[in-house]
């Protein structure tokens, strides 16, 4: 008889407690305040009068074995061994000395992990898998991440923004990144095109037509096949239909084009909680480098950077100086793709006599 | 060794000093570690996409014995006209979903082990810390390798992580173990609602993704309101704590316009009073709890300290809880949606609290799996049968905390009005008994 296979432990997630640093343990739930001595480094106090310090650099977040040993190497110098990551893929090295806080910048530079993205700077980009490993990907996202950071390395290990930058990128409009002060989504601007042999085969009809949100996809017949057909005026090219049914192709190397967002934000901080908005749009899909990206990313970074007030998050500045200042100072042109006519849109509408002259 | 492709496009991300996920591609690529020749292949099926600009993976079905989800399963549709793969040894190229300790924490010891025990297994050698979820993406693996691989990590304490219609993988912020702000133990928190629901994550049978999120405060680092089906916020319902002598100290060293300008004038509820003797009033009553005044001086308390005390400027509350915002998501299918209050406070600080909140998590679920359409998030369910009809299938009594405003709509029906005010009266006699 076969020998019974080895069923998982459902162990589910880790107690962190026994990979967290000692200092960190000792002053659990305790901790006072906090200053920046320098961008990339955090230095907190607890109410134990015990002190650690944080000191951030950035990754590629898609690694090879041979870096992450090389940040285990440097956690085992300088920081005890213990490391955190951040959401955005950022790596925290705590040291309870003050002293090995420049030796550890010091051999992070060298290693050429930057320090930085704390206090108000444009921290690392959280981004999905594109190209690399995604079913669905309109274009890259490691490639368009490493791209921008090249260009905003300075704003990474600076503190010079009015308030801290999150930045997001998605290979689709179904935009797994998230919400962003900036985020940079792939737009798809033609309906899919149908491999109308493949569909039977392959979707499951119904399901292809429900994932439908204006009801744009129905069913047909083509040269006595069942297929699906698409009703193109109403069709708005979100690609929801394509990972149920791939012979619906939704990606096209030329009109598939980056979008730029603004004013995301998860923060209660002073405002409410925001989404980004659509503030630019039809950029070519240019890799290696999407410089038409970058020069758009760093106009609008460069304009907040100089307009915006302390502490000022992308989405209030604009909320503060209005939208038609935000185009004209960005230089960038307002179309009738700016206003909204999804559901709810009447809500971001100006039902106001506030206008600025 | 195999010889690497030709990547002009790929190589010029080689460029610029930030760290480049092409050259750890190619260190793995030029290595002889058995899963070598995959990253070999996916650098040619990349540099591909990048001349053609299309992507080339496509989903199918993989996972390990005793599961049905956690593997995101990717065969390479780049292919010779017979049939076979144009890269080979990137024909699979699955990635295993793995929890990592929540908030984050890792010692070098267990970073090099996972390491060692993916690639000594087979697998690429190309890892994400982490995923948009939270996870550790082991990415490379082949159907083959996965069990291996999978059996590895398991032995060794791991777990893999949720994918389809199923309990997600959770993100808790560092919080209590290096943040001042920390309203709760967010990592207990986060461990208490995903370990319980296991079998959801294991065994996807839900309408569609259900994620957990918790942050300490409502700086909310984890994003928890956006993207969260069930999000938990720490929060206090006492008052600010306040050193007038630091607080004097502060401005008379960065000056009354400063501290007008940047603190009490940001204050969205314009709780905030700078006195005439530079000393603060706070009207507690209507202080939303939004962490700027907090986020501001918090940095500054170290210049005015003195040594070996510790009490800052400001600091949060002593009754502290969380929140709880349920059906945040992002674009499909109805657009964007932001959580929405559910309960407005909750403690949580004994194992009768914890308790509590894992049965409120129960009910959602259990709401969710029978009420929700296929691919249809919590958020939108709750859209499109009510939020009243959602808070009575999972037990919980409406607040005014729940809303920005009343209706405006006037096209009701109310004659059961006065029985709902009845309730109101009792639910406020019980919360006050």
């Amino acid at each position: 008889m076969a020998e019974a296979p080895r069923m998982p432990i459902e162990s589910g997630c880790p107690d962190p407690i026994q990979y967290m640093h000692p200092t960190m343990r000792r002053n659990y739930g305790q901790w006072a305040y906090h200053d920046r001595p320098r961008p990339g480094v955090l230095h907190h106090t607890s109410k134990n009068n015990e002190e650690v310090w944080t000191v951030r650099c950035g990754t590629a977040r898609q690694m090879d074995v041979y870096t992450i040993r090389k940040l285990a190497d440097i956690a085992d110098e300088f920081a005890d061994g213990f490391v955190r990551f951040t959401m955005r893929s950022n790596v925290e090295y705590m040291v309870a000395d003050g002293a090995k806080v420049e030796p550890l910048i010091a051999a992070l530079t060298e290693a050429g992990f930057p320090v930085g993205g704390t206090g108000p700077s444009v921290t690392m980009i959280s981004h999905t898998q594109g190209w690399l490993h995604c079913d669905i990907p309109g274009t890259d996202a490691s490639g368009i991440v490493k791209s921008l950071m090249d260009e905003l390395h300075e704003e990474f290990t600076r503190e010079e923004m009015p308030n801290r930058v999150h930045m997001t990128t998605s290979c689709c409009q179904i935009n797994c990144g998230g919400q962003g002060d900036i985020a940079l989504n792939i737009q798809h601007t033609k309906p899919p095109k149908i491999n109308h042999d493949l569909v039977a085969n392959v979707c499951e009809r119904p399901t292809v037509v429900a994932r439908c949100p204006v009801a744009a996809i129905r069913p047909a017949m083509v040269n006595g096949k069942p297929t699906l057909e698409v009703d193109e005026k109403k069709c708005i090219c979100c690609g929801a239909c394509f990972p149920p049914c791939p012979p619906m192709q939704i990606n096209d190397p030329e009109h598939s084009k980056i979008a730029l967002w603004i004013g995301g934000k998860n923060s209660n901080a002073r405002s409410k909680p925001s989404f980004h908005k659509l503030v630019a749009s039809n950029l070519p899909n240019n890799p290696p480098r999407w410089p038409e990206v970058g020069a758009v990313v760093k106009n609008i970074l460069s304009v907040y950077k100089d307009d915006a007030r302390d502490w000022e998050r992308m989405g209030e500045w604009v909320d503060r100086i209005g939208w038609p200042s935000f185009f004209e100072k960005t230089g960038l042109p307002f179309t009738k793709f700016h206003i909204n006519d999804w559901k709810g849109a009447r809500h971001e509408l100006n039902s106001s006599a506030h206008i600025r002259f | 060794m195999a010889e690497l492709y030709n990547t002009p496009n790929l190589d010029e991300l080689e460029n610029g000093p930030w760290p480049s996920f092409v050259t750890g591609l190619k260190r793995l690529a030029s290595d002889s570690h058995a899963g070598a020749e995959m990253a070999r292949d996916v650098l040619g099926t990349l540099e591909t996409s990048y001349v053609t600009k299309k992507g080339y993976w496509k989903g199918g079905t993989v996972g390990v014995i005793g599961y049905g989800g956690g593997i995101i399963p990717r065969f390479n549709e780049l292919k010779n006209e017979d049939g076979t793969y144009k890269f080979p040894a990137a024909g699979e190229f699955h990635t295993l979903r793995i929890q990592p300790p929540a908030g984050m924490h890792y010692t070098s010891t267990l970073l090099r082990d996972m390491c060692d025990m993916f690639v000594d297994n087979g697998g690429s050698g190309l890892i994400a810390l982490h995923g948009q979820s939270g996870d550790i993406m082991l990415q490379g693996a082949t159907e083959e390798t996965t069990q291996t691989i999978f059996n590895t990590f398991n032995d060794y304490g791991f777990d893999l992580g949720g994918a389809g219609p199923a309990v997600r993988t959770g993100m808790s912020c560092v919080g209590a173990s290096r943040c001042e702000m920390s309203n709760v133990n967010e990592q207990a928190v986060l461990r208490t609602l995903v370990n319980a629901f296991l079998d959801d994550m294991h065994r996807p049978a839900l309408p569609y993704k259900m994620k957990f999120k918790v942050s300490g405060c409502a700086n909310d680092c984890m994003n928890t309101v956006q993207r969260a089906d069930f999000a938990v916020i720490g929060t206090w319902r006492d008052d600010i704590k306040v050193n007038q002598d630091l607080w004097k100290a502060m401005v008379a060293d960065k000056g009354r316009s400063y501290v007008i300008d940047n603190i009490t004038s940001r204050c969205p509820t314009s709780a905030m009073t700078l006195n005439e003797d530079d000393s603060i009033t706070i009207d507690n009553k209507n202080c939303v709890k939004c962490m700027h005044c907090l986020n501001v001086t918090s940095p500054l308390t170290h210049k005015y300290i003195a040594k070996g005390d510790v009490e800052p400027i400001l600091a949060t509350g002593d009754d502290k809880g969380v929140m709880i915002i349920m059906g945040g998501k992002r674009t499909l299918k109805i657009g964007d949606l932001f959580g929405s209050v559910i309960v407005p406070f909750m403690k949580m600080d004994t194992a009768d609290d914890f308790e509590a909140i894992e049965d409120l998590a129960g009910e959602v679920i259990d709401f969710f799996a029978e009420n929700a359409l296929e691919h249809e998030r919590t958020g939108e369910m709750i859209e499109r049968i009510g939020v009243v009809n959602f808070l009575e299938g999972i037990g919980l009594n409406v607040d005014p905390n729940m809303v920005n405003s009343t209706r405006t709509s006037s096209y009701v029906r109310m004659d059961t009005w006065d029985e709902e005010a009845v309730k109101w009266f009792e639910n406020k006699a019980e919360a006050s008994a």
